[in-house]
């Protein structure tokens, strides 16, 4: 992205005008409606803070939990010469296809307490998985794990592999050459793709209330509220989401100054 | 003996899924004619999805040339999608107070009328894993529990019986609606759920219903009207006929509905 906009072609220009038109009128929209005057008592109403502390504790898990298991991940799919590499791919992204509600019947089928897996955890150890703080955090990195591996894993593609063989032949071994040489190269990739993860488990609505339920304190995120406000009081729906856009773009602003603008001026946001 | 034929017809017919409407509802209707044509769109609540489906296969039967859609769905997320201007023909609330948004927004083509009641029962999973027994049990904070939000309107029944019982309800979830609190305990998620008679009955098999007392103490009614800029108003019109109809009302009490009046 260049900063010269005067080299801007007009039938870029356009569209993509429209294209900002398009993604910027709605947040007008919340903007116009929303109820100013009552305004105040309506975010300090009971169970709005605690709303957004769980939202952002939870999408921040689950950003730190795809970080962990997607980065390597994107390693295996853009590096490895392994056989059946595209259709790993292609199962790494179904839960970008899949509807979200559907997401959560599935965790539910491998994790409830009558799952695959759930049904073994609740039997010898106890512990159920549905209708906790965790199971929000689980459904959310179902949900916005994909985004980050997608970008890592291109970044990862287009970064010059040459510095890879170098490391090699200066007898690096293939952790130390990760390590030290490949993480450095994509970390643009990282901030972006882990920024695209945060967002989308952020607003994380269909997997988390069907797999976690909805509990204020436990398990009821800001996306929830907003849902459940808007079958009671519309007003207050729109005040919650105007919340949780400004935190977000808050949050995703402060970072790009802090981090991304010094690591990938170019990738992200 | 009666009315467990009809049960029984009701529940091979939503088994086979065939579009008949069924011996239940068969003979001369308030609907027939055949003239009725173009698509009538029904706004209706979530609890209503099988027995409205079929009296729209039976209006469908009657009158070829009209095509039914239907939007099941929270009677409150319904409320709100037709006072910001979807466009719909009929209007069938799960409570009075969400068709009252509606009234009170103007969109009414004629007062509602109610055309069934509904009340809570307890749903446990087959064999009832949690020995669940009344609404005692959802005090018992051992037991995963789901209930609607007091949002919705079966929440909101759900707060009246407890307060009623003066029980201290301890749930794990809140759910967005009646089918998504029955569908947790169809998966075995929950051990128990407060929803309707007649979601219960709806789910066949999987689910076990408790009745108890104090559900008499939240009786929820519902209302129906065709609404103002009802594009399809004739059939809007002959859908909410057969719904208050003798065949309508059949059909209504082999889904475990309760007639107006009772």
């Amino acid at each position: 992205m260049r900063n010269r906009r005067s080299g801007v072609p007009a039938p870029l220009l356009i569209p993509a005008s429209l294209g900002v038109a398009f993604l910027v009128l709605p947040l007008v929209g919340l903007l116009v409606r929303a109820p100013w005057g009552t305004l105040w008592s309506q975010l300090t109403a009971p169970g709005v803070g605690e709303a957004l502390r769980l939202s952002l504790v939870c999408a921040t898990a689950a950003t730190l939990i795809s970080l962990v298991l997607g980065v390597p991940l994107a390693w295996v799919l853009a590096r490895s010469r392994a056989r059946g590499r595209s259709v790993l791919r292609a199962l790494v992204t179904v839960p970008l296809v899949l509807p979200p509600v559907v997401g959560g019947v599935a965790l539910f089928l491998v994790l409830g307490r009558q799952g695959i897996i759930g049904r073994w955890l609740y039997d010898v150890a106890g512990i159920t998985i549905p209708f906790t703080t965790p199971a929000v955090v689980i459904a959310e990195t179902f949900v916005a794990m994909p985004f980050l591996v997608i970008t890592v894993e291109g970044a990862l593609r287009a970064a010059d592999a040459r510095f890879e063989d170098v490391a090699a032949t200066l007898g690096a071994d293939r952790w130390t050459t990760f390590r030290r040489v490949t993480l450095p190269l994509v970390a643009p990739g990282i901030a972006a793709g882990s920024v695209l993860c945060w967002a989308r488990a952020l607003g994380e609505f269909g997997a988390t209330i069907t797999f976690a339920g909805n509990f204020p304190g436990t398990t009821q995120t800001m996306p929830l509220a907003v849902y459940l406000a808007l079958q009671r009081d519309p007003e207050a729906a729109i005040v919650l989401s105007l919340v949780l856009m400004a935190v977000s773009l808050g949050t995703l602003l402060l970072l790009r100054d802090r981090w991304l603008g010094r690591a990938g001026a170019g990738m992200a946001a | 003996m009666k009315r467990l034929a009809v049960l029984a017809a009701a529940a091979l017919l939503a088994l086979t899924g065939c579009g008949a409407s069924g011996s239940a509802a068969s003979g001369s209707t308030s609907s027939s004619g055949g003239g009725l044509s173009g698509t009538l769109t029904v706004f209706a609540a979530a609890s209503l999805t099988d027995v409205f489906g079929q009296l729209g296969r039976q209006l469908t039967k009657d009158n070829p040339g009209l095509d039914v859609r239907f939007n099941f769905a929270g009677s409150s997320g319904l409320a709100t999608q037709l006072t910001q201007g979807a466009p719909a023909d009929v209007f069938a609330s799960a409570n009075t107070t969400q068709m009252k948004v509606v009234t009170d927004a103007g969109l009414q083509a004629a007062d509602p009328a109610v055309f069934a009641q509904n009340v809570l029962e307890i749903a446990v999973p087959k064999g009832n894993p949690g020995h669940v027994t009344g609404l005692a049990d959802f005090g018992n904070a051992s037991l995963t529990l789901a209930v609607c939000a007091p949002d919705v309107p079966c929440g909101a029944a759900a707060k009246q019986v407890f307060a009623a019982a003066g029980v201290q309800a301890k749930p794990d979830t809140e759910e967005e609606d009646v089918k998504a609190a029955l569908t947790k305990v169809q998966l075995g998620e929950v051990d128990a759920a407060l929803v309707y008679a007649t979601d219960v009955q709806a789910a066949g098999a999987k689910v076990q219903g408790i009745p108890f007392p104090e559900a008499e103490k939240a009786v929820n009614t519902y209302p129906i009207c065709v609404l103002k800029a009802a594009p399809n108003a004739a059939a809007a019109r002959a859908f909410v006929a057969l719904v208050r109809s003798a065949d309508g009302q059949a059909a209504l009490k082999a889904a475990g509905f309760r007639a107006p009046g009772a």
